[in-house]
């Protein structure tokens, strides 16, 4: 099969480096190959956090722009920021809620509507599945579980070679075990918000 | 029980490259290590800094990269397996043990990983190290991925006692970054007890036993080259007469590429795992089948000029292209469009680069000090002192983003410890006032020498120590002056002013740049003082983030604006803590945010603490 190619991007502190461990982990479970490239260091104060997630034939751990099939935000700025990385037929599931940066909050610049944003990343890519999965989180019970509620809303795009259940299972694989329930139910609710 | 122990023989997992290393070295039977922590090689001293704990392993935080080797090194020599890793710019601070190591030679078994960073993800230059192994005449694996990483580390063991020297592990930030399944084998028991047999006529290099160890070197050369020519490593695969040569992890980028393309089976790929000395043998045999060659390599062309070499001692007339004028870049790291797009020229198949949308007026997002961090406080007090004119020298760690306005205390980086040598030669020949700034673990790495010049030499400069009590940039390491360890406060093993007045510096203030008036009380009387010669300031306070990671709290307050606010904007103009907002015209400050450090309460009466849950 052809490889299935997911860029993944946010802030650091939101947690891109464990969705992309659970998409891994999830394709290893059902023998495809996996690689995640992860981005570890600077980038982690306050700065933008991007990591790979290659499902498939692929060895490389890099994407180069234009190549992701999957652009997974965390942050409404940032998923457009990764435009670039995306193809006419990309799916992107981006969350809404924005994390200002502090070039903004100085004043040296301005936040750009959220909405006239999703619509250029709408205009230039396959599908665009946009969701409140802060808020979800909260609702699922930890605000910290945001980056799971997306990879539930993924899940349900159908764009991923396995099921909701294998994803679940990595999840238990993945996070501490005190956090499973908190972060199972966080994952539903990705799910259900889009199917 | 460490995960890296857990994990059991033909246990399969989706493993990070620097876990690959540490499990490989653990299989191999390694009994000793030692690293100065930096990205991207930093998990692998904080797996076996855990790992030490619950086994016989030996393992140490060194001071500095030199340090690490010499440790190692000796190690080594008593016939332990031994390991040191550090980032590439750390082999340069050790290649004084290395060059001369590489004729000493070692009794068991020595890995040196440097974990090289082409785009300077986190670092000050791309170097390439692949130079190091030609230099020292030492032999080097270049891993693709974790899965080498790991059968690479275990291998680097046997060549190093086979030949006895130390063996070059060069990973680079993807390799020691990304994660992929890795199917691992049983860990071994280490021998843990060393042995020193004098021999000083071997171990001793003066000039006549120097010349001798020269020579030995160079005469393992032709075996160690005859040894990457076999090694299961290093491959000549596919048909045809249009070749490929590869290196690191851009193997997976060339191979990723031809199946794409769908030309895997006209490509004759000559893939090289154990890369140094180079396996001249294979590469003969390599060339002698192709008309062309295409190298795709990161960085410098150093694949290539081997196989130029190559062709030109067997007198084969053959193109060979790589580097400019060539299709592959020198600089930063490659990916798979631009390897692709030079693949596709070279086979003659038409490939063209997908359309891409890019949207580049949006608001930057660099990365920042963090809210309560004392860095911040402690530029501030600084600033409001010595002002926009003095010139400030600066240094390797999270204090480098100080740049960024309106901190702006950074006018002048080299490498780990320069603030203190630059500071030095600034005061000699210019006006400004210079004040330097250095971070407790860079100043144990290599500042301590220049403050000492500084003495010596009687230079005019004030030199700021900022003491967050651990290496704070690369994940928490502890240092020689850490007074806070996971088990509770501790009595640290070096006291910085302790060190500083050992030196003779006679003005020394230590402040808690928390506390902004009498930070700025003490820095005016260093600013104003008549005495000529070095002057130093430590600014000690804890890490927010490692305060947190350590004791499990927070602070039960965080701190808020209050409807007083007039909207001067002072504590956004000039202290730039990200916790802070302009929300609909309103100056806000993110609880979740606030490390209630309370600099911006000593600026503003408007800002008051507000109790939280702790």
């Amino acid at each position: 099969m052809k490889s299935l190619n997911m860029f993944i991007t946010g802030v650091g502190g939101q947690g891109t480096l464990l969705a992309s461990r659970v998409l891994g982990e999830a394709a290893l479970m059902v023998g495809m190959g996996a690689v995640v490239g992860e981005v570890h260091g600077m980038a982690q104060r306050g700065g933008v956090v991007e990591s790979v997630v290659v499902i498939g034939e692929r060895k490389g751990p890099v994407l180069s722009e234009g190549e992701a099939d999957v652009l997974l935000g965390f942050e409404p700025m940032e998923t457009l920021r990764a435009l670039r990385m995306c193809h006419r037929n990309t799916i992107v599931v981006s969350n809404l809620t924005p994390v200002v940066p502090f070039t903004v909050t100085s004043g040296k610049a301005e936040y750009p509507d959220v909405d006239s944003m999703m619509e250029k990343v709408r205009g230039a890519v396959g599908r665009l599945v946009a969701l409140d999965a802060d808020r979800l989180a909260k609702e699922a019970g930890s605000p910290r579980a945001m980056n799971v509620v997306l990879v539930g809303a993924l899940a349900a795009t159908n764009t991923l070679p396995f099921d909701a259940e294998i994803l679940e299972e990595a999840i238990r694989a993945t996070v501490k075990p005190a956090f499973v329930e908190i972060n199972l139910r966080a994952f539903r609710s990705g799910v259900s918000a889009v199917t | 029980m460490h995960r890296l122990l857990q994990i059991k023989d033909r246990e399969t997992d989706l493993a990070l490259g620097n876990d690959a290393i540490v499990r490989g070295a653990l299989e191999a039977g390694l009994a000793f290590a030692s690293c100065y922590p930096g990205t991207p090689s930093s998990e692998i001293g904080n797996n076996l800094y855990i790992i030490s704990k619950e086994t016989d392993v030996y393992f140490e935080f060194s001071v500095n990269e030199k340090v690490a080797l010499e440790v190692a090194a000796s190690a080594a020599q008593c016939g332990l397996r031994s390991m040191c890793s550090m980032k590439h710019v750390g082999l340069n601070v050790a290649s004084d043990v290395l060059i001369t190591l590489a004729y000493i030679g070692v009794e068991g078994g020595l890995v040196v990983v440097s974990a090289d960073d082409p785009s300077l993800h986190s670092s000050q230059n791309e170097q390439d190290n692949r130079y190091y192994a030609k230099l020292g005449g030492l032999p080097m694996l270049e891993p693709a991925d974790p899965g080498e990483a790991y059968l690479m580390t275990r291998e680097a063991f046997e060549i190093s006692e086979r030949y006895r020297v130390p063996v070059i592990l060069r990973t680079t930030t993807r390799v020691n970054h990304s994660r992929s399944p890795v199917t691992f084998g049983p860990l071994a028991a280490p021998k843990t007890k060393g042995e020193f047999k004098k021999n000083p006529f071997r171990l001793v290099p003066i000039p006549a036993v120097a010349r001798e160890l020269h020579k030995e070197l160079l005469g393992k050369r032709k075996d160690m080259a005859e040894d990457a020519a076999r090694s299961p490593f290093n491959t000549i695969s596919g048909e045809g007469t249009v070749g490929v040569a590869s290196s690191g992890v851009a193997r997976h980028y060339v191979a990723d590429g031809l199946r794409e393309l769908g030309i895997m089976d006209r490509a004759r790929v000559l893939n090289l795992g154990f890369s140094h000395p180079f396996p001249h043998k294979l590469a003969k045999e390599f060339l002698a089948s192709v008309n062309t060659v295409l190298v795709v390599e990161e960085l410098e062309p150093i694949l290539e000029e081997s196989l130029k070499v190559v062709a030109l001692h067997e007198a084969l007339s053959i193109c060979i292209e790589g580097k400019p004028p060539g299709p592959i870049p020198r600089h930063f790291e490659l990916d798979p469009i631009t390897v692709k797009d030079a693949l596709a020229s070279h086979f003659g198949v038409e490939f063209s680069r997908p359309q891409t949308v890019r949207v580049d007026d949006l608001p930057p997002r660099p990365p920042n000090l963090c809210p309560g961090c004392p860095h911040r406080a402690t530029y501030y007090s600084i600033k409001k002192v010595f002002g926009d004119h003095a010139l400030y020298p600066s240094d390797i760690g999270c204090y480098t983003l100080g740049i960024l306005p309106p901190l702006s205390a950074a006018d002048y980086l080299l490498c780990m410890g320069s603030s203190i040598g630059t500071g030095c030669g600034f005061s000699e020949v210019q006006e400004r006032p210079v004040v330097s700034f250095i971070g407790d673990s860079t100043f144990f790495h290599s500042g301590i020498a220049g403050l000492v010049n500084a003495k010596f030499n009687n230079h005019d400069t004030v030199l700021v120590i900022l003491d967050n009590f651990t290496t704070a940039m690369t994940g928490h390491q502890p240092h020689p002056g850490t007074s806070l360890m996971p088990e509770g406060e501790v009595e640290p093993a070096v006291s910085i002013e302790g060190l500083v007045e050992g030196i003779g510096i006679e003005e020394v203030a230590v402040i808690n740049p928390l506390n902004l008036k009498k930070s700025i009380k003490a820095l005016e009387k260093i600013a104003s003082s008549k005495a000529k010669g070095p002057k130093v300031v430590v600014a000690r306070a804890v890490c927010p983030l490692y305060h947190r990671a350590v004791t499990g709290k927070r602070k039960p307050i965080v701190f808020q604006v209050q409807d007083s606010c007039d909207m001067c904007r002072d504590c956004i103009d000039d202290l730039a803590c990200p916790a802070f907002s302009l929300t609909n015209g309103r100056i806000e400050i993110d609880e979740r945010l606030c490390n209630a450090c309370a600099v911006c309460s000593q600026i503003c009466d408007s800002i008051k603490p507000k109790k939280v849950a702790g």
